[in-house]
């Protein structure tokens, strides 16, 4: 982006600086918006909560991406509540086309309101594809000035007790805006309700459609959801007999309206999360909220005849595994091999060597987020006697992963950590990172961070370089880490070998099962490498996806794991 | 207009997206209205690729168990494995060129017999198209246009709103220049398979 356009884009440590950063561009009035994940804004949570005492000068917008069902988060938290929580306004789309309409909306909301807005996504809308008409995009304003007022910016208590005063005023002004928001909107008409947001609109919309019932049943979809505007909402509710919550996630909602109702004294049913209705639980679908549309409200309807599967075989899963060649395959191994009749404690970390969790390799034993691995093994080592060995990647150890080692030395706790460094954040799509030779992108103008030498600088005792496809000499080495006693650091170097071919770094031979086979299988067994199939009772390696890494040759008790010759 | 519901699965690096995005393109290039999404967790490590494309008036990006009116499965076992998006109306398509999950390889897992797949299938939804196509992108000269063959066969259906032509030209668009010819013939000749089933 920073390449194609006069915007500035920077892929930062860690959410929390991601938001600080453009904290700063936005109090210096110029556009800014931060994006993440849903678990992000925790990380960034910090800076948010004062972010919305201090506010802003120019725009700025917080694209939150939630997860309902965990296509890939350890949780699906609903960050609706980091809105009510911080006071700030929120919107939500629930379109491809809308989040295009509404990303200059919140803009403006942010700058009428001098305060940051929450733009909340899910997975469904990012993953979906929609027709957008371009408009016409503003002048940019790159630059801008920061003037000094610190008895409104720096938040000691003195002046965060005011702030929180301007805070509520704004809420009032966002409440009244959200009051005539056009992306707060009824449709269709008749005695009965239904309350929705976000990707369940469309939902709503197709059963209303299916059902035929567009003059029995009226919607308010709610955009412009934090504040909520009460006054729409409470006339809504006066104007229904009974009404349906519709929204994925918590009763974010739910809980709001049944308080207005409580206030204006209304007695109708309001229903939603409900143990016949909808769970806080995943993902909803079209055909489960027309059910629930169809119960509630007592119409007739046919559910639709799924096929019926008992005696459908159970089809062998087929989980996300490392791919073949992959570095953490072969450190996996070697740390276990090292590790070879000790009591261990492996806390991992977040990024594709989570896949390690799979046997034969089953080196993930625990996991919160991002740089618990290394927090946690201070615990595990202070309270258990077992060895505690701990995994992180390069991106999450620049990420959350430096604070806990730093913590780790000063407590003197005892465990090793291996930084698998694989020269990319490979999990998410090769994103660089502070440790990444940005030179290898053809992108000028970037520093680099050496992480051997912060583990050192931090004061780590003992600190191991390792190639992790020498085998048995990277064995050596890990065994000697695990016998130190404090904290030792394992560096285990080896590009990511999906990024190695997109960069068309030099590849290896793949290799092939040679004669002297004996079908021991150690090499399938222990390592799982997918370039692995059997074949007529036989083991052999696809050489389309073996990337000639060699692991399997330096463990086969047979030696039969040999190069491709050269096409003869 | 009438609503069509399709589901499209695949393992990771079958170019599935790819195929998405052909019928994307053919479907605004006929005026058509999509929706679609696609759910790619961890595709590139072996994952399994599920898109859902919805053509006609319709909001939802999601297709519910039992309301898809095609499947597409570009491997066999995935195509079993989302038999539950089937009902009794549904057309299935689907590719016999296994890819091994490695939980087979390594004993966790019996993979299904192709028979017998085929044979379930059959009964349980309204027609199925199967073939190999892996043989097919073979003989159109590219192995990797697994996706193009099976394309082919999903227009030959006519299920879709979609002319072969529209698509055709939405694959010169959305596929690479040095692959067309080999992509259009493996489109052709998925289609002829399908022609052939009927
Ligand atoms: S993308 Fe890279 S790091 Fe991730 S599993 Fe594949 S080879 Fe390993």
């Amino acid at each position: 982006m920073s390449q194609e356009s006069d915007l500035y884009f920077e892929y930062s440590t860690n959410e929390k600086i991601a938001m600080e950063v453009a904290a700063a561009a936005a109090n210096c009035g110029v556009r800014s918006m931060c994006v993440m994940k849903h678990v992000g804004v925790n990380v960034a949570a910090d800076a948010l909560m004062t972010l919305a005492y201090v506010g802003v000068k120019g725009g700025m917008v917080i694209v939150s991406a939630d997860d309902p069902f965990m296509f890939s988060s350890q949780n699906e938290q609903d960050n609706r509540f980091y809105a009510k929580m911080s006071g700030l306004p929120m919107v939500e789309p629930s379109s491809v086309e809308e989040a295009k309409e509404l990303v200059s909306y919140a803009f403006e909301l942010s700058e009428k309101l001098n305060e940051p807005v929450l733009f909340r996504t899910t997975t469904r809308i990012n993953h979906s594809t929609g027709i957008v008409t371009l408009g016409k995009i503003r002048e940019r304003v790159t630059q801008g000035d920061f003037v000094k007022d610190p008895l409104n910016l720096v938040t000691v208590p003195a002046v965060a007790r005011k702030l929180h005063v301007k805070l509520l005023e704004k809420y009032d002004k966002a409440q009244e805006l959200a009051e005539t928001s056009e992306y707060n909107f009824i449709t269709g008409k008749g005695k009965w309700g239904i309350i929705c947001n976000g990707v369940s609109y469309n939902y709503v919309r197709d059963a209303i459609n299916d059902l035929n019932i567009e003059d029995k049943v009226k919607v308010l979809r709610m955009g412009f959801s934090h504040p909520l505007p009460a006054q729409r909402i409470k006339s809504f509710l006066k104007a229904c007999e009974k009404v349906l919550m519709i929204e994925e996630g918590e009763p974010y909602m739910e809980e709001a309206v049944k308080a207005f109702a409580q206030e204006e004294g209304l007695t109708l049913e309001i229903k939603g999360k409900a143990k016949d209705l909808f769970s806080r639980l995943y993902e909803y679908d079209p055909g489960q909220v027309r059910k629930c549309i169809a119960k509630y409200f007592g119409f007739k309807y046919t559910p639709t005849e799924v096929v019926d599967t008992a005696d459908v075989p159970p089809v062998p899963q087929r989980p996300p595994t490392l791919c073949a060649g992959c570095s953490h395959r072969a450190t996996y191994y070697e740390i276990r091999k090292a590790a070879e009749g000790m009591q261990t404690i492996f806390p991992t970390d977040i990024g594709c060597y989570t896949l390690g969790l799979l046997p034969p390799l089953s080196t993930a034993d625990f996991l919160l987020c991002m740089g618990s691995s290394v927090g946690t093994s201070g615990g595990f080592s202070k309270v258990t006697d077992k060895k505690v060995v701990a995994f992180i990647g390069d991106s999450t150890f620049f990420h959350a992963g430096i604070p806990g080692l730093v913590n780790a030395v000063y407590n003197n706790h005892n465990f090793t950590l291996v930084v698998l460094d694989n020269g990319t954040t490979a999990m998410t799509g090769h994103q660089p990172h502070p440790g990444v030779d940005m030179t290898q992108l053809k992108l000028e103008g970037y520093g680099r961070v050496s992480i051997e030498a912060v583990v050192k600088a931090i004061g780590v005792q003992y600190v191991t370089v390792i190639k992790p496809y020498k085998v048995k000499k990277s064995i050596e080495a890990i065994k000697e880490a695990l016998n130190f006693q404090g904290v030792s650091v394992i560096i285990s170097e080896e590009p990511c070998a999906l990024y190695a071919k997109a960069l068309k770094l030099p590849q290896r031979k793949p290799f092939r099962i040679s004669e002297k086979c004996k079908d021991h299988r150690d090499c399938i067994n222990h390592l799982a490498c997918p370039a692995f199939y059997i074949w007529d009772e036989k083991v052999n390696i696809d050489p389309n996806l073996c990337t000639g890494c060699a692991l399997c040759a330096q463990i086969c008790p047979e030696n039969a794991i040999l190069p491709v010759k050269a096409t003869a | 207009m009438e609503t069509k519901r399709l589901v499209v699965v695949a393992v990771g690096g079958q170019g599935n997206l790819l195929a998405s995005s052909v019928l994307g393109e053919a479907a605004l290039l006929s005026g058509i209205p999509l929706h679609m999404s696609e759910i790619h967790g961890m595709a590139q490590r072996g994952g399994v690729v599920e898109s859902a494309l919805v053509f006609g008036d319709a909001s939802s990006t999601i297709i519910s168990d039992g309301e898809a009116d095609i499947l597409v499965g570009f491997e066999p076992a995935e195509t079993l494995r989302a038999i539950n998006k089937c009902n009794a109306s549904t057309v299935v398509i689907t590719n016999l060129a296994p890819l091994m999950p490695f939980t087979v390889n390594i004993g966790q897992g019996v993979y299904p017999d192709l028979k017998n797949l085929q044979e379930l299938i059959r009964n349980k939804a309204a027609k199925l198209i199967a073939f190999n196509a892996a043989d097919l992108a073979k003989e159109a000269g590219n192995v990797l246009a697994v996706n193009m063959v099976l394309l082919g066969a999903l227009i030959q259906t006519g299920v879709l709103p979609l002319s072969e032509e529209d698509v055709k030209k939405a694959m010169k668009r959305k596929t690479k220049q040095q692959f067309l010819q080999s992509n259009l013939k493996a489109f052709d000749l998925g289609y002829s398979a399908a022609a052939e089933t009927a």
